[in-house]
């Protein structure tokens, strides 16, 4: 069989407005769980690194949990799990103001979360403990030491496997598609549907996840230069998983 | 809440969902083990040739290590469940285009951990070896590859966690492995929080226990010692 090649369907009718709206809601929910991802892994990286062991033991079990279950299985619980759970008016106004989009966020904010944690507690681990010590002798609390030493530090320390994190985040944002959320490669599978064109489409949304990966590698090196501290850096395996 | 519906569906969860025994072809399990081993296969195979000195067999490899990872998962399932058949003619088992799909996407995983490794023997071996007269080949075989699997573990073990945790992605193409038994067992029992809170647990409890082996590895292993 011969297949009939057509690259004008991705932008004839309404298709290139479909590309377009998934683009838009891939980065919203990147951009929206990235932040509650990066929330969560300063405080609970910093967690595990304080000499307070209720806090420590809180971190370890919020970090093991969550980034030892599928992602697909967290969008699950948080989108048909959950709901459940809630009061009735709860539950009716989730519904109404697009559960699915506020269920991805929550898993992609969750789940990265306990993997960005890793990194920034490599970060703070390779930090000499006397910068501690030394913030603590100058009168600083714990909280102030981390606040204004420890964490500015190691945030500057740890731009590589950030970078790494966040470019799974964005790929990852795509399971977001399971629960009915209209990025970018749900969009991509209605063109199929509509246009029977498989392989033009997968290609279209293939090349924007490649040019999206590309510009946020380029993004983050620019950030790399300009805050890395000259002799410290922290590169290695603890972000690959 | 009301956990008997996990111990009522737990045969068909665990046989037919997690380990792949049952009336569909499925199974978490039956994926990601002959995944881990094609996957890896192929992986040293493209990470050696990254490393290799003749530029067209490096710059493809290259090529094929930066695209799959600049790629989500879910386009390269969704790539193998729509492209094969118009390739073939015929449409192909799940399995099979889940299988390909991993392999060929963990491969460039692998192949990354593969060079990391390779690179990690200091240059001494190398120069060692060509001092007693070692081929380029045979020296791999014996003196750089063993102590460069031995480097890989950890990143190894945590890859293999990643990708039992992926194959919960072949359930979008209809793939019946745990994910897909509790969406089934959940279309006709609709108790969501107990079932996804269930097979959440059970991936937990692997991926955990390859983590801990991990961590194990890397105290008993003087990192500095190469």
């Amino acid at each position: 069989m011969t297949y009939q090649f057509s690259w004008t369907v991705l932008w004839s009718g309404q298709t290139g407005a479909w590309l377009l709206q998934g683009i838009l809601v891939t980065l919203q929910i990147s951009v929206l769980g990235w932040l509650a991802a990066v929330a969560l892994g300063i405080i609970s990286g910093a967690f595990r690194t304080v000499p307070i062991a209720v806090l420590r033991w809180l971190a370890v079990c919020y970090v093991e949990f969550f980034r030892n279950v599928p992602l697909l299985v967290w969008m699950f619980f948080w989108y048909f799990g959950m709901p459940p759970l809630l009061p009735e008016a709860m539950r009716e106004w989730l519904l109404d103001h697009g559960a699915e989009f506020w269920a991805a966020v929550c898993a992609l904010g969750v789940y990265h979360g306990a993997r960005f944690s890793e990194v920034i507690r490599a970060g703070i681990l390779s930090i000499p403990k006397t910068q501690f010590e030394a913030a603590v002798s100058t009168g600083l609390t714990v909280l102030q030491a981390y606040r204004l030493i420890i964490v500015p530090i190691a945030l500057r320390l740890i731009v590589p496997p950030a970078t790494n994190e966040t470019l799974n985040l964005l790929k990852n944002s795509s399971v977001a598609l399971t629960i009915g959320v209209a990025e970018l490669t749900f969009q991509t599978r209605q063109i199929e549907t509509y246009t029977a064109k498989a392989f033009e489409a997968l290609a279209a949304g293939t090349i924007i996840y490649l040019a999206l990966c590309l510009a946020i590698a380029t993004i983050m090196s620019r950030v790399e230069r300009r805050v890395a501290i000259p002799g410290m850096i922290v590169r290695g395996q603890s972000s690959e998983f | 809440m009301d956990f008997r519906v996990v111990a009522d569906n737990f045969s068909f969860l665990i046989l037919q969902g997690f380990i792949g025994f049952g009336s569909f072809a499925g199974g978490t399990l039956r994926l990601a083990l002959p995944a881990i081993v094609l996957g890896f296969l192929l992986g040293t195979l493209v990470g050696l040739a990254r490393l290799s000195r003749t530029p067209w067999v490096r710059l493809p490899s290259t090529i094929y290590v930066e695209f799959f990872r600049g790629v989500p998962l879910v386009m390269v399932i969704f790539w193998f469940w729509f492209i094969v058949p118009a390739l073939l003619g015929r449409s192909l088992p799940e399995y099979a285009v889940a299988l390909t799909a991993f392999v060929v996407f963990e491969a460039a995983y692998f192949a990354e951990i593969v060079r990391a490794g390779i690179q990690s023997v200091p240059r001494g071996q190398v120069e060692a070896a060509t001092a007693t007269g070692l081929a380029r080949a045979p020296m791999m075989r014996h003196v750089i590859l063993p102590q460069a699997l031995r480097n890989m573990i950890p990143a190894l073990v945590t890859q293999f966690i990643v990708l039992l945790k992926d194959t919960s992605l072949a359930s979008i193409i209809g793939y019946v492995d745990l994910t897909k038994a509790a969406q089934i067992v959940n279309n006709r029992e609709i108790r969501p929080f107990e079932l996804y809170l269930f097979i959440a647990v059970i991936y937990w409890l692997c991926s955990y226990a390859m983590s801990r082996y991990v961590q194990k590895w890397e105290r008993t292993t003087d990192p500095n010692a190469t």
